[in-house]
Protein backbone atom coordinates (compact mmCIF):
# COMPACT_ATOMS: atom_id res chain seq x y z
CA UNK A 1 0.00 0.00 0.00
CA UNK A 2 1.29 3.28 -0.93
CA UNK A 3 1.65 5.79 1.89
CA UNK A 4 -0.88 8.99 2.47
CA UNK A 5 0.43 11.51 -0.17
CA UNK A 6 1.54 14.06 1.75
CA UNK A 7 1.20 16.32 -0.81
CA UNK A 8 -2.82 16.47 -1.16
CA UNK A 9 -3.36 15.50 2.83
CA UNK A 10 -2.86 18.72 4.96
CA UNK A 11 -0.32 19.11 7.91
CA UNK A 12 -1.08 18.48 11.52
CA UNK A 13 -0.46 21.78 12.17
CA UNK A 14 -2.31 24.86 10.72
CA UNK A 15 -1.86 27.67 12.65
CA UNK A 16 -5.11 29.55 10.73
CA UNK A 17 -6.95 26.66 11.79
CA UNK A 18 -6.80 27.34 16.13
CA UNK A 19 -7.51 23.89 17.14
CA UNK A 20 -4.09 22.47 15.31
CA UNK A 21 -2.03 24.10 17.19
CA UNK A 22 -2.41 22.01 20.80
CA UNK A 23 -3.29 18.99 18.97
CA UNK A 24 -1.05 18.37 16.26
CA UNK A 25 1.60 15.96 17.02
CA UNK A 26 4.59 18.18 16.62
CA UNK A 27 7.33 15.14 16.27
CA UNK A 28 8.06 13.78 12.59
CA UNK A 29 6.12 10.67 11.76
CA UNK A 30 7.91 7.30 12.22
CA UNK A 31 8.40 5.14 9.25
CA UNK A 32 6.26 1.77 9.89
CA UNK A 33 7.30 -1.52 7.74
CA UNK A 34 4.14 -2.61 5.57
CA UNK A 35 2.87 -5.11 7.37
CA UNK A 36 -0.67 -7.29 7.77
CA UNK A 37 -1.54 -5.37 11.12
CA UNK A 38 -2.38 -2.22 9.22
CA UNK A 39 -3.31 -4.28 5.84
CA UNK A 40 -5.96 -5.65 7.13
CA UNK A 41 -9.66 -3.94 8.11
CA UNK A 42 -13.26 -4.52 8.97
CA UNK A 43 -15.61 -5.75 6.45
CA UNK A 44 -19.19 -4.98 6.71
CA UNK A 45 -22.07 -6.87 5.24
CA UNK A 46 -25.65 -5.34 3.95
CA UNK A 47 -26.72 -7.13 7.65
CA UNK A 48 -25.17 -3.64 9.18
CA UNK A 49 -27.26 -1.74 6.77
CA UNK A 50 -30.60 -0.86 7.66
CA UNK A 51 -33.08 -0.79 4.08
CA UNK A 52 -33.20 3.83 5.37
CA UNK A 53 -29.69 4.23 6.51
CA UNK A 54 -28.60 6.11 3.20
CA UNK A 55 -31.95 8.14 3.13
CA UNK A 56 -31.69 10.52 5.89
CA UNK A 57 -34.86 13.10 4.32
CA UNK A 58 -36.47 9.86 5.59
CA UNK A 59 -34.29 7.85 8.41
CA UNK A 60 -35.15 10.59 11.24
CA UNK A 61 -38.63 11.73 10.32
CA UNK A 62 -40.73 11.80 14.10
CA UNK A 63 -44.05 13.39 12.56
CA UNK A 64 -43.15 14.88 8.67
CA UNK A 65 -40.57 15.07 6.67
CA UNK A 66 -37.27 17.30 6.83
CA UNK A 67 -37.29 21.10 5.94
CA UNK A 68 -35.02 22.12 3.38
CA UNK A 69 -33.79 21.32 -0.03
CA UNK A 70 -33.57 17.68 -0.92
CA UNK A 71 -30.19 16.31 -2.60
CA UNK A 72 -29.17 13.02 -3.77
CA UNK A 73 -25.55 12.84 -3.45
CA UNK A 74 -23.23 10.13 -5.24
CA UNK A 75 -20.35 8.92 -6.81
CA UNK A 76 -17.97 6.08 -7.00
CA UNK A 77 -14.40 4.96 -4.39
CA UNK A 78 -11.92 4.44 -6.51
CA UNK A 79 -8.35 3.41 -5.48
CA UNK A 80 -5.61 6.04 -7.23
CA UNK A 81 -5.55 3.52 -9.99
CA UNK A 82 -9.05 4.03 -11.03
CA UNK A 83 -9.87 0.26 -9.68
CA UNK A 84 -13.55 0.36 -7.70
CA UNK A 85 -13.27 -0.05 -4.21
CA UNK A 86 -16.74 -2.93 -3.41
CA UNK A 87 -19.11 -3.16 -0.70
CA UNK A 88 -16.89 -0.54 1.33
CA UNK A 89 -18.96 1.25 4.26
CA UNK A 90 -19.50 5.05 4.21
CA UNK A 91 -20.62 6.77 6.87
CA UNK A 92 -21.90 10.60 6.54
CA UNK A 93 -22.93 13.20 9.19
CA UNK A 94 -24.09 16.78 8.74
CA UNK A 95 -26.05 19.92 10.10
CA UNK A 96 -29.66 20.42 8.91
CA UNK A 97 -31.05 22.67 6.67
CA UNK A 98 -30.67 25.46 8.76
CA UNK A 99 -27.07 25.24 9.81
CA UNK A 100 -27.50 23.21 12.68
CA UNK A 101 -26.42 19.87 14.18
CA UNK A 102 -28.40 17.69 16.45
CA UNK A 103 -25.55 17.48 18.80
CA UNK A 104 -25.81 17.74 21.98
CA UNK A 105 -22.48 20.55 21.96
CA UNK A 106 -23.95 22.65 18.95
CA UNK A 107 -25.36 25.96 20.45
CA UNK A 108 -25.57 27.54 17.39
CA UNK A 109 -29.26 29.67 17.60
CA UNK A 110 -30.83 27.75 14.52
CA UNK A 111 -33.82 25.61 14.65
CA UNK A 112 -33.54 21.83 14.82
CA UNK A 113 -35.20 20.11 12.41
CA UNK A 114 -37.82 17.18 14.49
CA UNK A 115 -38.09 15.02 11.45
CA UNK A 116 -33.64 15.26 10.71
CA UNK A 117 -31.16 13.29 12.47
CA UNK A 118 -28.19 14.34 9.70
CA UNK A 119 -26.86 10.88 10.14
CA UNK A 120 -26.59 8.13 7.07
CA UNK A 121 -24.38 5.36 6.09
CA UNK A 122 -24.62 2.84 3.08
CA UNK A 123 -22.11 -0.12 1.25
CA UNK A 124 -20.66 0.81 -2.34
CA UNK A 125 -21.75 -1.58 -4.93
CA UNK A 126 -19.95 -3.63 -7.21
CA UNK A 127 -18.73 -0.67 -9.38
CA UNK A 128 -17.34 1.39 -6.12
CA UNK A 129 -20.97 3.44 -6.36
CA UNK A 130 -22.47 4.81 -3.63
CA UNK A 131 -26.33 6.92 -2.73
CA UNK A 132 -27.07 9.49 -0.44
CA UNK A 133 -30.90 11.17 -0.57
CA UNK A 134 -30.51 13.92 1.90
CA UNK A 135 -31.37 17.78 2.46
CA UNK A 136 -28.52 20.21 1.28
CA UNK A 137 -26.97 21.39 5.25
CA UNK A 138 -27.03 24.85 6.05
CA UNK A 139 -24.00 26.72 6.25
CA UNK A 140 -23.11 27.47 10.18
CA UNK A 141 -20.95 30.13 12.51
CA UNK A 142 -17.68 28.68 14.34
CA UNK A 143 -15.39 30.59 16.86
CA UNK A 144 -12.64 30.06 15.30
CA UNK A 145 -11.78 33.75 14.16
CA UNK A 146 -13.91 37.29 14.17
CA UNK A 147 -17.13 36.40 11.54
CA UNK A 148 -16.53 32.39 11.00
CA UNK A 149 -18.60 30.14 9.11
CA UNK A 150 -18.10 26.55 7.93
CA UNK A 151 -19.26 26.44 3.75
CA UNK A 152 -21.63 24.05 3.36
CA UNK A 153 -20.36 20.17 3.49
CA UNK A 154 -21.39 17.18 4.90
CA UNK A 155 -18.65 14.72 6.60
CA UNK A 156 -17.48 11.30 5.21
CA UNK A 157 -16.00 8.43 6.72
CA UNK A 158 -14.39 5.44 4.71
CA UNK A 159 -13.09 2.51 5.26
CA UNK A 160 -11.69 1.17 2.20
CA UNK A 161 -10.08 -2.20 2.33
CA UNK A 162 -7.11 -1.79 4.83
CA UNK A 163 -6.87 0.05 8.49
CA UNK A 164 -4.12 1.87 6.10
CA UNK A 165 -6.92 3.23 3.60
CA UNK A 166 -9.38 4.72 6.10
CA UNK A 167 -10.78 8.28 4.97
CA UNK A 168 -12.04 11.12 6.98
CA UNK A 169 -13.29 13.98 4.98
CA UNK A 170 -15.93 16.41 3.92
CA UNK A 171 -17.98 17.50 0.72
CA UNK A 172 -18.60 20.84 -0.52
CA UNK A 173 -20.51 22.59 -3.12
CA UNK A 174 -19.71 24.09 -5.76
CA UNK A 175 -19.67 27.51 -5.96
CA UNK A 176 -19.25 28.36 -1.98
CA UNK A 177 -18.17 31.80 -1.65
CA UNK A 178 -17.37 30.33 2.21
CA UNK A 179 -14.91 28.21 0.53
CA UNK A 180 -11.80 31.04 0.35
CA UNK A 181 -12.53 31.47 4.40
CA UNK A 182 -12.31 28.48 5.42
CA UNK A 183 -9.15 26.93 7.08
CA UNK A 184 -10.22 23.81 7.09
CA UNK A 185 -10.49 23.18 3.70
CA UNK A 186 -7.32 25.36 2.98
CA UNK A 187 -5.50 23.28 4.90
CA UNK A 188 -5.33 20.85 2.21
CA UNK A 189 -2.86 22.11 0.08
CA UNK A 190 -4.17 23.86 -3.54
CA UNK A 191 -3.20 20.56 -5.26
CA UNK A 192 -6.21 18.93 -4.80
CA UNK A 193 -8.80 21.21 -2.63
CA UNK A 194 -10.98 21.15 -5.83
CA UNK A 195 -11.38 16.78 -5.28
CA UNK A 196 -13.18 17.70 -2.54
CA UNK A 197 -16.19 20.00 -3.82
CA UNK A 198 -19.25 17.57 -5.58
CA UNK A 199 -20.11 18.60 -9.02
CA UNK A 200 -23.63 19.59 -9.52
CA UNK A 201 -25.09 17.64 -12.21
CA UNK A 202 -28.54 16.87 -13.53
CA UNK A 203 -27.80 13.63 -14.79
CA UNK A 204 -27.90 12.70 -11.10
CA UNK A 205 -30.73 15.19 -10.45
CA UNK A 206 -34.14 13.44 -10.01
CA UNK A 207 -36.93 15.18 -12.17
CA UNK A 208 -39.45 17.17 -9.66
CA UNK A 209 -37.93 15.76 -6.58
CA UNK A 210 -34.11 16.34 -5.91
CA UNK A 211 -30.89 18.00 -6.96
CA UNK A 212 -28.14 15.44 -8.01
CA UNK A 213 -24.64 16.35 -6.49
CA UNK A 214 -21.30 13.64 -7.70
CA UNK A 215 -19.09 13.16 -5.49
CA UNK A 216 -16.28 10.69 -6.20
CA UNK A 217 -13.15 9.74 -3.45
CA UNK A 218 -9.97 8.24 -4.12
CA UNK A 219 -8.62 5.94 -1.54
CA UNK A 220 -4.71 5.43 -1.76
CA UNK A 221 -4.24 2.40 -3.90
CA UNK A 222 -0.56 0.25 -4.10
CA UNK A 223 1.79 0.64 -6.78
CA UNK A 224 3.87 -2.56 -6.13
CA UNK A 225 -0.13 -4.10 -6.69
CA UNK A 226 -2.03 -1.49 -8.81
CA UNK A 227 -5.09 -4.24 -9.65
CA UNK A 228 -5.65 -4.98 -5.45
CA UNK A 229 -4.42 -7.45 -3.39
CA UNK B 1 -2.07 2.99 -15.85
CA UNK B 2 -4.26 6.00 -14.75
CA UNK B 3 -3.30 7.58 -12.04
CA UNK B 4 -5.61 9.64 -10.27
CA UNK B 5 -5.03 11.55 -7.00
CA UNK B 6 -6.00 10.87 -3.28
CA UNK B 7 -9.17 13.14 -1.73
CA UNK B 8 -7.50 14.75 0.88
CA UNK B 9 -8.38 14.20 4.64
CA UNK B 10 -9.84 16.58 6.44
CA UNK B 11 -11.24 16.80 10.22
CA UNK B 12 -14.14 14.98 11.97
CA UNK B 13 -14.98 18.06 13.52
CA UNK B 14 -16.74 18.48 16.82
CA UNK B 15 -20.01 16.73 15.80
CA UNK B 16 -19.27 13.62 14.86
CA UNK B 17 -21.03 11.72 17.75
CA UNK B 18 -24.34 11.48 16.41
CA UNK B 19 -23.22 9.70 12.67
CA UNK B 20 -20.25 7.34 14.27
CA UNK B 21 -20.99 6.55 17.81
CA UNK B 22 -24.78 7.56 18.32
CA UNK B 23 -25.92 4.54 20.61
CA UNK B 24 -22.53 5.67 23.00
CA UNK B 25 -23.83 9.22 22.68
CA UNK B 26 -27.72 8.71 23.36
CA UNK B 27 -29.00 9.69 20.10
CA UNK B 28 -31.42 8.15 18.27
CA UNK B 29 -29.87 6.60 15.33
CA UNK B 30 -29.08 3.19 13.85
CA UNK B 31 -25.44 2.35 15.49
CA UNK B 32 -22.82 -0.38 13.68
CA UNK B 33 -19.67 -0.01 15.74
CA UNK B 34 -19.12 0.56 19.60
CA UNK B 35 -16.48 0.34 22.15
CA UNK B 36 -16.88 -3.39 22.39
CA UNK B 37 -14.91 -5.38 19.94
CA UNK B 38 -16.00 -8.90 21.29
CA UNK B 39 -18.89 -10.41 23.13
CA UNK B 40 -19.31 -11.66 26.68
CA UNK B 41 -19.04 -14.93 25.86
CA UNK B 42 -16.07 -14.66 23.60
CA UNK B 43 -13.40 -17.19 24.65
CA UNK B 44 -10.48 -15.21 26.05
CA UNK B 45 -8.75 -12.92 28.56
CA UNK B 46 -10.70 -10.55 28.90
CA UNK B 47 -9.66 -6.90 29.39
CA UNK B 48 -10.81 -3.24 28.97
CA UNK B 49 -8.39 -0.69 27.91
CA UNK B 50 -9.00 3.12 29.37
CA UNK B 51 -7.17 6.15 28.53
CA UNK B 52 -7.12 9.73 27.60
CA UNK B 53 -6.27 11.86 24.92
CA UNK B 54 -4.13 14.66 25.90
CA UNK B 55 -3.06 18.07 24.16
CA UNK B 56 -0.08 20.19 24.58
CA UNK B 57 -1.29 21.58 27.68
CA UNK B 58 -1.90 18.18 29.08
CA UNK B 59 -5.63 18.46 29.15
CA UNK B 60 -8.43 15.70 28.65
CA UNK B 61 -9.61 15.79 24.95
CA UNK B 62 -13.56 15.74 25.17
CA UNK B 63 -14.15 15.84 21.60
CA UNK B 64 -11.92 12.91 20.41
CA UNK B 65 -12.46 9.56 18.54
CA UNK B 66 -11.11 6.31 18.63
CA UNK B 67 -10.83 3.27 16.62
CA UNK B 68 -9.49 0.24 18.00
CA UNK B 69 -8.86 -2.49 14.95
CA UNK B 70 -7.41 -5.74 16.78
CA UNK B 71 -6.04 -7.91 13.77
CA UNK B 72 -6.14 -11.22 15.29
CA UNK B 73 -9.78 -11.81 15.88
CA UNK B 74 -10.52 -8.87 12.93
CA UNK B 75 -12.49 -6.75 15.42
CA UNK B 76 -13.13 -3.07 15.29
CA UNK B 77 -13.94 -0.50 18.21
CA UNK B 78 -14.95 2.76 18.14
CA UNK B 79 -15.08 5.64 21.27
CA UNK B 80 -15.66 9.01 21.53
CA UNK B 81 -14.31 10.67 24.72
CA UNK B 82 -17.44 13.06 25.38
CA UNK B 83 -19.22 10.71 27.49
CA UNK B 84 -17.11 9.94 30.57
CA UNK B 85 -16.44 12.10 33.40
CA UNK B 86 -12.85 12.42 32.93
CA UNK B 87 -13.03 12.22 29.27
CA UNK B 88 -11.46 8.80 28.84
CA UNK B 89 -12.42 6.40 25.98
CA UNK B 90 -13.29 3.01 27.62
CA UNK B 91 -12.61 -0.43 25.53
CA UNK B 92 -14.09 -3.85 25.75
CA UNK B 93 -12.19 -6.69 24.71
CA UNK B 94 -10.07 -9.60 24.68
CA UNK B 95 -6.18 -9.83 24.96
CA UNK B 96 -4.97 -10.36 21.85
CA UNK B 97 -2.49 -13.50 20.62
CA UNK B 98 0.78 -12.54 18.61
CA UNK B 99 0.05 -11.95 15.49
CA UNK B 100 2.09 -12.34 12.15
CA UNK B 101 5.36 -12.40 14.19
CA UNK B 102 4.71 -9.01 15.90
CA UNK B 103 3.61 -9.04 19.91
CA UNK B 104 0.50 -8.81 20.96
CA UNK B 105 -1.08 -5.17 20.01
CA UNK B 106 -3.43 -3.23 18.44
CA UNK B 107 -3.74 -0.77 15.95
CA UNK B 108 -4.89 2.73 17.01
CA UNK B 109 -6.52 5.30 14.94
CA UNK B 110 -6.80 8.99 16.31
CA UNK B 111 -9.59 11.54 15.15
CA UNK B 112 -10.36 14.90 17.02
CA UNK B 113 -11.06 18.31 15.81
CA UNK B 114 -8.21 20.02 15.25
CA UNK B 115 -6.84 17.19 13.60
CA UNK B 116 -7.25 17.59 9.73
CA UNK B 117 -5.88 14.22 9.53
CA UNK B 118 -6.00 11.05 11.88
CA UNK B 119 -3.10 9.61 13.40
CA UNK B 120 -2.51 5.60 13.54
CA UNK B 121 -0.71 4.42 16.55
CA UNK B 122 -0.25 1.16 18.32
CA UNK B 123 -0.83 -0.34 21.33
CA UNK B 124 1.49 -3.43 23.51
CA UNK B 125 0.95 -4.36 26.50
CA UNK B 126 3.15 -4.23 29.25
CA UNK B 127 3.02 -7.94 30.42
CA UNK B 128 4.57 -9.07 27.10
CA UNK B 129 7.89 -7.96 28.15
CA UNK B 130 9.54 -10.39 26.42
CA UNK B 131 7.66 -10.53 22.94
CA UNK B 132 7.79 -6.54 22.91
CA UNK B 133 11.77 -7.21 22.89
CA UNK B 134 11.49 -8.84 20.18
CA UNK B 135 9.06 -6.96 18.37
CA UNK B 136 10.43 -5.03 14.84
CA UNK B 137 7.81 -2.11 15.12
CA UNK B 138 8.75 -1.34 18.63
CA UNK B 139 12.34 -1.91 17.97
CA UNK B 140 12.13 0.55 15.10
CA UNK B 141 11.29 3.02 18.08
CA UNK B 142 14.13 4.69 19.42
CA UNK B 143 14.52 3.04 22.53
CA UNK B 144 12.93 6.30 24.84
CA UNK B 145 10.23 6.61 23.32
CA UNK B 146 8.86 3.32 23.32
CA UNK B 147 7.11 3.39 26.63
CA UNK B 148 4.33 5.87 24.88
CA UNK B 149 3.38 2.55 23.09
CA UNK B 150 2.68 0.22 26.45
CA UNK B 151 -0.37 0.11 28.10
CA UNK B 152 0.17 -0.70 31.48
CA UNK B 153 -1.75 -3.73 33.05
CA UNK B 154 -3.11 -2.92 36.18
CA UNK B 155 -7.20 -4.18 37.76
CA UNK B 156 -10.10 -1.89 38.85
CA UNK B 157 -13.35 -3.06 40.08
CA UNK B 158 -12.26 -6.71 39.89
CA UNK B 159 -11.63 -6.26 36.33
CA UNK B 160 -8.23 -6.34 34.08
CA UNK B 161 -7.59 -2.73 32.78
CA UNK B 162 -5.02 -1.45 30.34
CA UNK B 163 -4.48 2.22 30.94
CA UNK B 164 -3.54 3.61 27.60
CA UNK B 165 -3.32 7.78 27.31
CA UNK B 166 -2.03 9.44 24.26
CA UNK B 167 -0.11 12.41 24.69
CA UNK B 168 -0.66 14.44 21.12
CA UNK B 169 2.77 16.88 22.30
CA UNK B 170 4.89 17.38 25.14
CA UNK B 171 8.11 15.30 26.40
CA UNK B 172 5.80 12.08 26.53
CA UNK B 173 4.39 12.63 22.65
CA UNK B 174 3.09 9.45 21.78
CA UNK B 175 4.82 7.99 18.50
CA UNK B 176 2.58 8.00 15.91
CA UNK B 177 3.57 6.18 12.27
CA UNK B 178 3.59 6.92 8.85
CA UNK B 179 1.19 4.35 7.64
FE1 LIG C 1 -19.33 20.07 10.20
Amino acid sequence: MDKRDWLVHPSYLFPDYQSTILRAPKRELLPIKANLSERTGPVFGLDSISPLDNDLTKNGCVNGEPLGERIVVSGRVLDQFGQPIRHTLIEIWQANAAGRYVHKVDQHAAPLDPNFVGGGRTLTDEEGRYKFYTIKPGAYPWGNHHNAWRPNHIHFSLFGPQIATRLVTQMYFPGDPLLQYDPIYKGAPEKNREAMISKFTLDLTEPNFALGYEFDIILRGSHANPFGI
Amino acid sequence: MIELLQTPSQTVGPYFAYGLVPKQYGYNHTNIITGSLVDENSAGEHIQIIGQVLDGEGVAIPDAMIELWQPDIKAIGRFGTGTDEQNRFIFNTIKPQSFEGQAPHISVVVMMRGLLVHAFTRLYFSDETEANAQDEVLRSVPEERRATLIAQRGELGGKTVYTFDIHMQGDNETVFFDV
